[in-house]
């Protein structure tokens, strides 16, 4: 099982490799990122992410998420607050979004 | 790269330049073209995790009113950065053609229509304000502008709502 300390991550601390990412590495980066647990609404928004990005090799943008995730924009920015987009794409173990939107 | 990160409070931040942590947006302009600008720098600023909030004044309280909202237009007349001939802009129905095609390609980047991208940025928990002295010069009251808008608040109250943070004029 992968660790923080063993696998490669970006300066801003995502995974450099989406496949190194399994649901225990998931709750470190959350640990570290401020989010002390990953409660079923979390997982509902980084199970998501992941899922999206696998299949469309993007991360989806923060209307998407209010749209198909489950969770609405007012439930990410609470499950979130640093910001929902880029903290639960570090938690999925995907690259950082660089859209603007 | 940063000399103290840890100090600053956010990546790639340092003493000398410190994160920016709140932000408070004003626009003015009624245009399509005026008010998306800002609504991308608050939603932004929001997926960053920075507080923010918008000031709608002058016209830009279109933006937030209930009746004009939805059919906010381009400005096809004196906007050089069309590069359409001067008479052409004034054509009927330019205006809604150009904001047409403007939206489809904004949809396809995901972006939101006015109305929508509002209450996007309103339930991210950024706060939205009216300017007082313009509600007052166009005759408006508070059933004009949308749910979501937090007060109608006189130039000194958003200064002091504004403290600690950055002023961005759009």
């Amino acid at each position: 099982m992968p660790t923080l300390t063993a696998v490669a991550r970006t300066p801003e601390g995502f995974l450099e490799h989406v496949e190194d990412w399994d649901r225990e590495l998931a709750r470190e980066l959350a640990r570290e990122a401020g989010l002390p647990e990953l409660t079923d609404r979390h997982w509902l928004v980084v199970d998501y992410m992941r899922r999206t990005f696998l299949e469309k090799g993007d991360a989806p943008t923060i209307r998407t998420l209010g749209k198909e995730s489950g969770v609405s924009v007012k439930e990410l920015y609470q499950l979130f607050p640093k910001g929902p987009a880029k903290l639960a794409a570090k938690v999925a173990g995907i690259p950082k979004p660089h859209g603007c939107i | 790269m940063s000399a103290f990160p840890e100090q600053a409070g956010a990546p790639g931040a340092t003493l000398a330049d410190p994160a920016i942590t709140k932000v408070s947006i004003i626009i003015s302009k009624g245009s399509l073209e005026g008010i998306y600008p800002g609504l991308i720098l608050a939603n932004g600023a929001r997926m960053e995790g920075i507080e923010a909030n918008v000031f709608f004044t002058f016209f830009g309280m279109d933006a937030i009113n209930r009746a004009r909202h939805e059919s906010i237009k381009v400005a096809t007349v004196g906007n050089p950065g069309l590069h359409l001939a001067t008479w052409l802009g004034g054509v009927p129905g330019m205006s809604a053609l150009v904001t047409q095609q403007m939206m489809k390609s904004m949809e396809k980047l995901d972006i939101p229509p006015i109305p929508e991208f509002i209450e996007l940025i309103a339930d991210s928990g950024a706060k939205l304000f009216a300017c007082k002295a313009s509600v007052d010069m166009f005759g408006l009251t508070r059933e004009d502008f949308i749910d979501p808008l937090e007060g109608i608040i006189t130039v000194g109250e958003f200064y002091q709502m504004a403290g600690g943070g950055q002023i961005i004029f759009t």
